[in-house]
């Protein structure tokens, strides 16, 4: 018996504003035309509550620019899950925050690229988005929501981290995730841009655990870190098809959000395929479940199962093999090649490839291994 | 805490039935409780209204317990809560 999701991720659409170079969504981005309508995710909602999950996150690309967004929020509050919304804030007003208020939502979570805004409309691709955001966060205080705000970190804005965590104070956040970008899809075509160094690193995790502390029972702080300065992998997702699964915006039901990198799978499509049949039956769901799977060196590891063996997209991206340990794990024959990505980062400039539609970022090629 | 403070559930927190595992949690921003018996009783007491004080008297009465004990008790586990963002004061 497969233990039931304990959340959904539903991917709206991939419609955004903003053109951040670190964008979680794939390369190959949704069309409009192709999303799934409203009554269809209204089910899935309902699927969802049913199999198990407790949260859904209600994210994109930008999901306030869906405009049945007012009915998907009620839809999945009516079925009963913590519903929390993912977004930019710019296309948002005080008044359609009200209602969604009204419909049922949970929490909001904003996103911001840096804590000055020249540097933050430069990173986001979007000018005047900072100032925006600002106004946003205090009508959704005002609304008596409550407010995270979610900071993904780089070098390009890692020296500011103090000023984000006096942001996320100063907005009336409870709770602030300073996430290091993961390397996949466009962040991934922009991975020498966005590298820290190891001393914006250490700075990082100091900085963060001074806060932790100082700001203890007012600020919860977050903190995911980077892969390429670890000695063992992130347990990706809680595990392959074991806590999480995502709905994207064509309707294909996936175990994360970038499995869709992935070649010679064929994901569940919601339109014909509840989520229990996919989260309990599915081929997809079940490759790479548990720990039969793996290969040397994960297969017999002491933490086989705490991490999982890595991130399956991170595998495939830097070994073109989905199925081998994570490249982050030291225990990892391709180890070295996290190291050579940092020895490139180093020398690299700082300009981004934008994510926009119908742009397809020649990924990074992985340096030979020798 | 003080045995005055009248401690609610922290915004964004909610208390839900999960049906799927036969137990009660709660559930915030990308968080999730799951309260022992003994929490989740205080837990359901807690309106908004009623003091530490008085909760540990309702639960005195209900378990015939030694009231100052009680109050030892969940003081310390609501002190634990409120530092989680569970609960606030």
């Amino acid at each position: 018996m497969t233990a039931p999701p304990l959340a959904l991720l539903a991917e709206l659409t991939h419609r955004c504003p903003l053109r951040c170079p670190y964008c979680s969504n794939p390369t190959a981005l949704s069309r409009p035309g192709e999303e799934l309508d409203t009554a269809t995710w209204s089910r899935i909602f309902a699927e969802a509550a049913d199999l198990g999950c407790l949260q859904i996150h209600l994210s994109g690309g930008e999901p306030t620019a869906r405009r049945d967004i007012l009915d998907l929020t009620r839809a999945a509050s009516e079925a009963g899950l913590y519903t929390n919304l993912i977004t930019s804030g710019v296309l948002l007003n005080g008044t359609r925050l009200d209602a969604l208020a009204e419909a049922g939502l949970d929490h909001v979570q904003l996103s911001v690229q840096d804590a000055e805004a020249a540097s933050a409309d430069r990173i986001g691709g979007y000018r005047g988005g900072h100032a925006k955001k600002l106004d946003f966060a205090r009508l959704v205080t005002e609304a008596g929501l409550p407010l995270t705000l979610n900071a993904v970190v780089h070098r390009q804005n890692l020296d500011r981290l103090p000023a984000m965590i006096d942001l996320a104070l100063d907005l009336g956040a409870g709770r602030l995730e300073v996430a290091h970008v993961q390397y996949y899809g466009w962040a991934l075509a922009n991975r020498d841009a966005l590298m820290p160094t190891r001393a914006q690193l250490d700075a990082a995790t100091a900085t963060v655990e001074a806060a932790r502390a100082a700001h203890r029972g007012r600020l919860v702080i977050d903190y995911v870190v980077p892969d390429y300065y670890a000695t063992r992998p992130k347990s990706c997702m809680g595990g392959w098809g074991q806590r999480f699964l995502a709905v994207s915006p064509a309707g294909r039901i996936l175990p994360c959000h970038a499995a869709e990198s992935l070649p010679g799978f064929d994901f569940p499509d919601a339109r014909v395929t509840t989520l229990r049949e996919a989260w309990e039956a599915s081929e997809a769901f079940n490759r790479f479940r548990g720990t039969g799977w793996m290969p040397e060196p994960c297969r017999g590891c002491a933490r086989a199962e705490q991490d999982w063996g890595g991130c399956r997209c991170q595998a495939f991206a830097l070994t073109g093999d989905a199925g081998a340990t994570d490249p982050a794990c030291a225990l990892s024959p391709h180890h070295a090649l996290l190291a050579l990505a940092l020895d490139a980062s180093d020398r690299a400039g700082e300009g981004f490839t934008y994510r926009e539609p119908g742009r397809l970022p020649q990924p990074t090629p992985a340096p030979p291994l020798t | 805490m003080r045995p005055d403070t009248v401690p609610r559930l922290a915004r964004g927190m909610k208390l839900r039935e999960d049906k799927a595992r036969a137990q009660w949690v709660v559930l915030g921003p990308e968080r999730m409780f799951v309260p022992d018996e003994i929490a989740l009783e205080v837990i359901r007491l807690l309106d908004g209204t009623s003091s530490l004080a008085a909760i540990a008297d309702t639960l005195a009465a209900r378990y015939t317990a030694p009231r100052e004990e009680i109050l030892a008790d969940i003081t310390t586990m609501l002190d634990d809560l409120a530092a989680k963002g569970v609960v606030t004061a």
